[in-house]
C-alpha cells in the first residue's frame, strides 16, 4: 500500500490523476529562489521558456543572462558568476548541458568547486517525438561520476520544486534532472523531502522484491506494485530522488527485507541509478538485481507511452523483472 | 562607470619593471628546470606583460587575495602558469622558494592552475577556451554588485581555434561588457606549428571588430606601450576591448634569440621545428610537453 506516513497523492491510481511536468517544478522553484536569495542568478541557452526559466527571467531581468545557443559559454559564465559569490543556475536540455559542455563543467564548475547548479531538461526517452538526439539517456552516468557531485532526480513536479530549492543548500555543483511531458503527481505538498534520503513509497510487511525507481518512472513502478499485489505478490517500492550522494544505509535497509532488487529508470542501464545501487551491493551484500532502463540502445521518435513500452520499461516489463529476480533468489 | 587612469609610468618605474621582468624570466627557467616539465615558450614570452600587471596595472593586495574590490586577472591559457606563479611570488602572494614545488605532488602550484589550490588564481584553467566566459561572469557580477574593478583575461592565440571562445566573444560584444579587457598573447605558435599554418587566425582585428569589440595592438615586450594600451582600453565605454599583444615566444632566452628570428623572414619548417623543440625542452633539459 502507499506509505501513509508520506502523505502521498491518494488519487494516484485514478484514471484522471493530476499531472504536471517536472520542468514546471524547476520554473516555480527557481522563481522562489530568486525571491528569497538575491545572489541567485540564472542563464539559458536559447531555451528559456521550454526549460521554464522564463518566470525568473521576467521577474529578475538583471539577474538573467541569455547565452544564445552556446552551452559551453553558458557554463563558463556561470562559473565566473559563481566565482564572484553568485549561485548560478544554468538551464538547457540535458543532451546539451551537461552533454555538450561536459568538460567545461568538469573544469570550471566541478573541479573548480564553483556554485553552479545544472538543470538538465528533456531527460529520458519520454522526451518523445524529438527523437534520440534530444533524449538525454546517459546524463546520470556522466554526472554521478564527478567527485563530490550531487545528483537529484525528482519524481514529480512537486518534488521537482523542492529539489530545486534544496540544491542551494550546498555551495558546490548539483545536477538536477527534469522531464518534458506531464507526469502523474505522486507526492503532495505535505510529503517530506530530504536530500540524500530514500523514501519507501509502497510498503508491505513481507516484500519479495524491492523496486528502486527514480524520476517519473516511479509511477510505473507503483502501478506494477499495485498490480502485483492483486496477484498476491508483495513488493516494496522506493523513491531514489538523490542518486548522489547515495543513501547507502537506506538502500541496505530497504534491500535487507527482500534480498532481491529491481531498479527502474529512464536512462541507460549502464551507468545510471541501477549501476550506483549495484556498486554498493557488490561491496556489501551482493544479491540478485534486475535493471529496467534502456538496454544498450538509443530510442527513437514516438509518444512517451509507446516508447516506454517498446523499449521494455513499462509496467509489464517491471512486473516481469520482478518475477525474473525472484527466480534468481 | 568610473574610469581610472593608471598612475603615470615614470622612467625609473619603467626601468624597475623591466628589471623585474628579467628576473621573472630567470625565475621561470629555474622553476621549469626544477620541475623537469612544463611549458616554456609562452611564459617567457609573457614575462613583460605579467610584470606590468602585477607591478603596475592591477589594483590588488597580495596579502589579501580575496579583497572584494581587487582587479581580477584571469588566465585562460592556463599552461603558461609558470609565469603567473613567478609574478605572484615576486609580488608576495607566495614565497619565492615555493616555486620549486611546481608540478610536484602536494603542491599549491599545480601543472595547470587550480583556483582552490592557491589564493589569487581566480579561476581553474588548462583546457582551452574557457577563460573569457569566466571573465565575463566575473565582469557581470561586478556590474550586479556595482563594483568598479576591471576584469582582465589573457588568452593564447592558438587558443582562439576553440569555438567556445567565439561564443564568449559574441556574448561580450552583444552585452557591451566594457569592464572586460582581453589580452591575446599573439606569439604565432601552437603545438603543431605556426598558427597561420595550422589554423589561420588573420585577419584577427577584423574578426573582433565584427563581433563588436574595440581592438588595440601592442608590442608585448614594450611595457610602456602595453600600459598605454591598457589606459586606452579603460577609456572605451561602449565595448569590451581586446589588446593583441605581439610577443616572441621564448623571448629573452639567449640561445633562442641568437638562433632564431620570428619576425622578418620566417624560418623554414625544419628550422622552426628544431628551434621549437629546443625551446620546449630548454635544450633537452626538461621533458617536452605534448610529445
Amino acid at each position: 500500500m502507499l506509505n501513509p506516513n508520506l502523505k502521498l497523492n491518494e488519487k494516484l491510481f485514478d484514471a484522471d490523476v493530476e499531472t504536471a511536468p517536472t520542468r514546471a517544478g524547476f520554473g516555480t522553484g527557481l522563481l522562489e529562489l530568486g525571491e528569497i536569495n538575491p545572489n541567485v542568478v540564472a542563464l539559458s541557452a536559447d531555451l528559456t521558456e521550454s526549460t521554464q526559466a522564463h518566470k525568473f527571467a521576467e521577474k529578475f531581468p538583471e539577474r538573467f543572462f541569455q547565452s544564445g545557443i552556446g552551452e559551453q559559454n553558458m557554463a563558463t559564465i556561470a562559473a565566473g558568476l559563481a566565482e564572484s559569490g553568485k549561485i548560478a543556475f544554468i538551464s538547457s536540455y540535458a543532451t546539451f548541458s551537461p552533454g555538450k559542455n561536459w568538460e567545461t563543467l568538469r573544469t570550471t564548475a566541478v573541479y573548480n568547486e564553483a556554485n553552479v547548479k545544472i538543470a538538465g531538461h528533456h531527460s529520458g526517452i519520454m522526451t518523445g517525438p524529438d527523437g534520440a538526439t534530444h533524449q538525454a539517456t546517459e546524463d546520470i552516468a556522466i554526472t554521478r561520476c564527478w567527485p563530490k557531485m550531487h545528483v537529484y532526480v525528482p519524481c514529480d513536479a512537486i518534488e521537482a520544486r523542492k529539489a530545486t530549492i534544496a540544491s542551494i543548500h550546498i555551495n558546490t555543483p548539483v545536477y538536477l534532472r527534469y522531464t518534458r511531458d506531464k507526469t502523474p503527481l505522486i507526492t503532495t505538498e505535505n510529503t517530506p523531502f530530504k536530500v540524500g534520503k530514500l523514501q519507501t513509497f509502497w510498503v508491505n510487511e513481507n516484500p519479495k522484491v524491492t523496486i528502486f525507481a527514480t524520476g517519473y518512472m516511479l509511477y510505473y513502478a507503483l502501478l506494477a506494485a499495485k498490480e502485483l499485489e492483486e496477484e498476491k505478490l508483495q513488493v516494496n517500492v522506493v523513491n531514489v530522488a538523490t542518486i548522489k550522494p547515495l543513501d547507502e544505509e537506506g538502500i541496505l535497509e530497504a534491500t535487507r527485507i527482500s534480498q532481491a532488487d529491481v531498479t527502474v529508470e529512464d536512462h541507460q542501464v549502464e551507468g545510471g541509478m541501477g549501476s550506483a545501487i549495484a556498486e554498493l551491493l557488490a561491496k556489501t551484500t551482493p544479491l540478485p538485481i534486475e535493471f529496467i532502463g534502456l538496454q544498450n540502445t538509443f530510442a527513437e521518435s514516438g509518444t512517451p507511452t509507446e516508447l516506454i513500452e517498446k523499449y521494455g520499461m513499462d509496467t509489464k516489463a517491471i512486473k516481469q523483472a520482478v518475477k525474473r529476480v525472484i527466480r534468481r533468489k | 562607470m568610473i574610469i581610472y587612469v593608471l598612475e603615470e609610468l615614470h622612467e625609473d618605474k619603467l626601468k624597475d619593471l623591466e628589471k623585474k621582468a628579467e628576473q621573472a624570466r630567470e625565475l621561470v627557467i629555474k622553476t621549469l628546470l626544477e620541475a623537469g616539465s612544463g611549458h616554456s615558450a609562452g611564459p617567457l614570452g609573457m614575462a613583460d606583460i605579467f610584470t606590468a600587471f602585477y607591478f603596475h596595472i592591477l589594483k590588488h593586495d597580495p596579502k589579501n587575495p580575496e579583497w572584494e574590490d581587487r582587479d581580477r586577472l584571469i588566465l585562460s591559457n592556463g599552461h603558461i602558469c609558470p609565469i603567473r606563479y613567478v609574478s605572484m611570488a615576486q609580488a608576495g602572494y607566495l614565497p619565492i622558494e615555493e616555486l620549486q614545488t611546481l608540478r610536484k605532488i602536494n603542491s599549491r602550484l599545480q601543472g595547470h592552475p587550480h583556483r582552490t589550490a592557491l589564493p589569487g588564481l581566480e579561476t581553474t584553467s588548462g583546457p582551452l577556451g574557457e577563460g573569457i566566459g569566466q571573465a565575463i561572469g566575473i565582469a557581470l557580477a561586478a556590474k550586479l554588485d556595482k563594483k568598479d574593478y576591471y576584469t582582465y583575461v589573457i588568452t593564447g592565440d592558438g587558443e582562439l581555434d576553440e569555438g567556445n571562445i567565439w561564443e564568449s566573444v559574441m556574448f561580450a560584444g552583444k552585452n557591451k561588457i566594457n569592464n572586460l579587457i582581453m589580452i591575446i598573447d599573439r606569439n604565432n605558435i601552437q603545438i603543431d606549428g605556426f598558427t597561420e599554418d595550422v589554423m589561420p587566425l588573420e585577419p584577427l582585428q577584423t574578426k573582433f571588430e565584427a563581433f563588436g569589440w574595440h581592438v588595440l595592438e601592442s608590442d608585448g615586450h614594450n611595457i610602456k606601450q602595453f600600459v598605454d594600451a591598457i589606459n586606452q582600453a579603460h577609456a572605451i565605454f561602449e565595448k569590451p576591448t581586446v589588446i593583441i599583444a605581439h610577443t616572441i615566444p621564448g623571448y629573452g632566452v639567449d640561445f633562442m634569440e641568437k638562433d632564431f628570428h620570428w619576425h622578418g623572414k620566417p624560418p623554414n619548417k625544419e628550422e622552426a621545428k628544431k628551434a621549437l623543440d629546443e625551446l620546449r625542452t630548454l635544450k633537452g633539459q626538461i621533458e617536452s610537453e605534448h610529445k
